[in-house]
């Protein structure tokens, strides 16, 4: 589980040293989670929108095949050239070709949650190409050297005076300005030069219409649209489960997904690319990257319902006090816990234990899929397939045989009660992690199956 | 009725007088309730771990005991929702099919199946009450906070019945306190973070007494509130519901 880089627990030991932080991060996330409450209370029927939601996204996954095929001719038919990509390393190299074919060395990029699981930046940027991330947030924790912390608020583990100090650096603004209005417009004007004089434009893709072959990207920005209608080559990169069969069924996603990610009744743009305009082309790569894998392990395939609003991020206890870098993966928190490990389960075995299994990511899910069971059962497999430590491995087995033994359980006498040597909080090694900050329980004189022998009052 | 009482290992050892007054509030209120002796754990620990494939001897044993009762009682949801959801056996999976229909965390069987309208306790002094989680999202003892339903709360409809007794409100009335069980010491920074933030939000909004129906989140929380020297106690809410009138 750990192999010299720091596991999910080791990280957020880090983040928690200054508690101040961990409290300014985890009541900045808890304030978006309760503008996503306000938002749902104002629709009665948001339960039926979810289940709705669920069951399209359900039907979607059993019939992936048809509609992948129905969305690539109708999209193919509209001007859109479609490309296929079996993993990652196929996905860069098909947007490398692109650009090569057209000699541009300079793009501007949307956000793009798949792109960072691919890791296109770095890809490109071995290759001579320059990617400026338009999205603010992306761009601050690009010109921080960063991964996004957060799939819908890059940036939300960054103080606006750090980020003042960023733009001081690389954007020239002075020194000591943190006004969000202020370093906006300076990002503002720093991208426009950008936008007007890249050729080329990467999106993401939220939605992509089988129906219709036109596929949809929201931004509270604008920016996607910036980069795609100044540009001469548009690429866009979708993973394979984001096909929804019809465009009335945009009226049940576009509700759900910004008020689940921000609050907002609606992203300030919904854009429908449906065809290149004259004289540009327009290229759609769709990614399979462990996807079918994972449509095939019965317990996860509806991991894939996801539509990344990340309010399972933000109402997420652990992550809240952890943030999102100490789950080392481009998709962090709850939905990134149960879909990392299909990707590299020995590099991410320590993630579905990072959560108490208190369910609140399946209650706020917009597309109902069940998260902390999937991490209960991501933890199952992570053990069979060997990638627990043995020494955890003989202490459950010993666990095992003494709970099945009641004689041995109750050893004669208070010092031997197994329990009392064997809970996690009495573990008498140098560490006890319990003792640390917490008090351990004061045993009483007897237990309750002592008293029970002595009382017995049936 | 004849109802089997479940009392979970680290109660049995660490919290006698919670499954007291659980047993002792259930004869009150005219149930026979037997006590199982040979009873262990249930195997919670272990499957939570990744280890649910090594649970078979646990299994069997809560079955050979708890099998022949009309209703299982436990003061403890997260340990009934374990049972509940993950209780199987080679040999007679038709029984742990049984077993899981009829075991109860106590508000609920209180609430559900007794339907409890009175009760004769008093508690004169201010209580928080924490939603431990897996009572709450699990066996949907109280309604959450993330859905978009009519609110309700098993344990909270008892509390009411207590004379004298004053619920504190919470900024965050269903967060998890962060026990997890082996997450509070695999995971001991975020751990004690949510359990201080927790207890920090009953004791800003005056609570004396921080009681839930699950003796785990309590005995985390219990340990911060020591280390902090604070006032602050933790009461399972058997003891508050069978509290002697004075």
């Amino acid at each position: 589980m750990n192999t010299g880089r720091k596991d999910h627990a080791g990280l957020a030991d880090i983040f928690n040293e200054d508690e101040a932080r961990v409290d300014w991060h985890d009541e900045t996330l808890w304030f978006v989670r309760a503008k996503r409450d306000k938002a749902a209370h104002t629709l009665p029927e948001w339960e039926a929108l979810r289940e709705n939601a669920s069951q399209i996204k359900d039907n979607v996954l059993s019939n992936l095949h048809d509609y992948l095929l129905e969305f690539e001719a109708k999209a193919q038919q509209n001007g859109i050239t479609v490309h296929w990509a079996a993993d990652a390393e196929e996905h860069n190299q098909i947007v490398h070709s692109i650009l090569k074919a057209q000699n541009v060395t300079r793009i501007v990029k949307s956000k793009s949650m798949l792109t960072e699981e691919c890791h296109l930046n770095e890809h490109l940027q071995k290759n001579g190409i320059e990617v400026i991330d338009t999205d603010l947030g992306e761009r601050i924790v690009q010109l921080a050297e960063e991964p996004p912390s957060h799939i819908v608020l890059p940036c939300i583990h960054k103080k606006k005076e750090e980020i003042g100090e960023l733009f001081h650096e690389h954007l020239g603004t002075p020194k000591g300005e943190s006004d969000p209005q202020f370093l906006t417009a300076a990002a503002r004007v720093h991208l426009r030069e950008k936008f007007l004089t890249r050729k080329a434009a990467i999106t993401g893709v939220n939605f992509a219409v089988a129906e219709t072959g036109e596929f949809v990207v929201c931004t509270n920005e604008g920016n996607a649209d910036m980069g795609a209608h100044l540009s001469d080559v548009h690429i866009a990169c979708m993973g394979i489960e984001k096909i929804i069969p019809k465009r009335k069924h945009l009226a049940v996603f576009l509700r759900l997904l910004a008020r689940s990610a921000t609050g907002q009744p609606i992203t300030t743009y919904s854009s429908h690319f449906n065809k290149p305009r004259a004289g540009q082309e327009m290229h759609l790569v769709l990614v399979d990257n462990g996807r079918t894998k994972q449509l095939g392990r019965a317990d996860f395939r509806n991991s894939l319902k996801c539509i990344r609003c990340g309010a399972c991020m933000n109402t997420c206890p652990v992550y809240r006090r952890s943030g999102g870098h100490s789950y080392h993966t481009a998709i962090a928190g709850p939905i990134g816990s149960i879909l990392a490990p299909n990707l590299d389960m020995k590099e991410y075995a320590d993630l579905p234990f990072a959560s108490t299994l208190c369910g609140s990511c399946t209650n706020v899910c917009p597309v109902k899929i069940n998260i902390h069971e999937q991490l209960y059962k991501w933890r199952q497999v992570i053990v069979k397939e060997g990638y627990a430590d043995t020494g955890k491995t003989i202490a459950m087995k010993a666990m095992d045989f003494t709970l099945s033994h009641p004689s041995l359980y109750k050893t004669a006498g208070k010092a031997g009660r197994w329990v009392m040597k064997n809970a996690p909080f009495m573990v008498n090694n140098k560490l006890n992690a319990w003792y640390k900050q917490r008090d351990m329980p004061e045993p009483p004189k007897q237990s309750f199956s002592e008293w029970y022998k002595k009382n017995n009052n049936e | 009725m004849h109802v089997g009482l479940f009392i979970p290992c680290y109660i049995d050892q660490f919290y006698p007088n919670a499954a007291i007054a659980t047993l002792k509030l259930l004869q009150k209120l005219g149930v026979k309730v037997s006590y199982p002796i040979h009873q262990t754990c249930c195997g919670q620990p272990m499957a939570n771990s990744g280890f649910e494939h090594l649970t078979s001897g646990c299994n069997d044993l809560f079955i050979k005991n708890f099998a022949e009762f009309d209703y299982i009682v436990s003061p403890s949801g997260s340990c009934v929702l374990h049972v509940k959801e993950h209780l199987h056996s080679h040999e007679e999976e038709e029984k742990a099919v049984n077993v899981r229909k009829k075991v109860y965390e106590l508000t609920e069987f209180l609430t559900d199946i007794l339907k409890v309208e009175k009760l004769t306790a008093r508690f004169p002094h201010k209580v928080g009450v924490h939603q431990s989680c897996h009572g709450q999202r699990g066996l949907k003892m109280s309604q959450m906070t993330e859905l978009v339903a009519a609110p309700f709360s098993k344990p909270m409809q008892l509390l009411q019945m207590v004379q004298d007794l004053e619920l504190v409100e919470l900024s965050r009335p269903d967060e998890c306190c962060g026990f997890g069980g082996t997450f509070c010491v695999a995971e001991e920074a975020i751990s004690v973070k949510m359990g201080k933030d927790r207890v920090a939000d009953h004791v800003n909004h005056g609570a004396q007494y921080i009681t839930a129906a699950d003796m785990s989140c309590l005995m985390h929380m219990e340990g911060i509130l020591r280390r902090q020297n604070s006032q602050v106690k933790v009461l399972h809410i058997a003891e508050i519901l069978n509290a002697e009138e004075v």
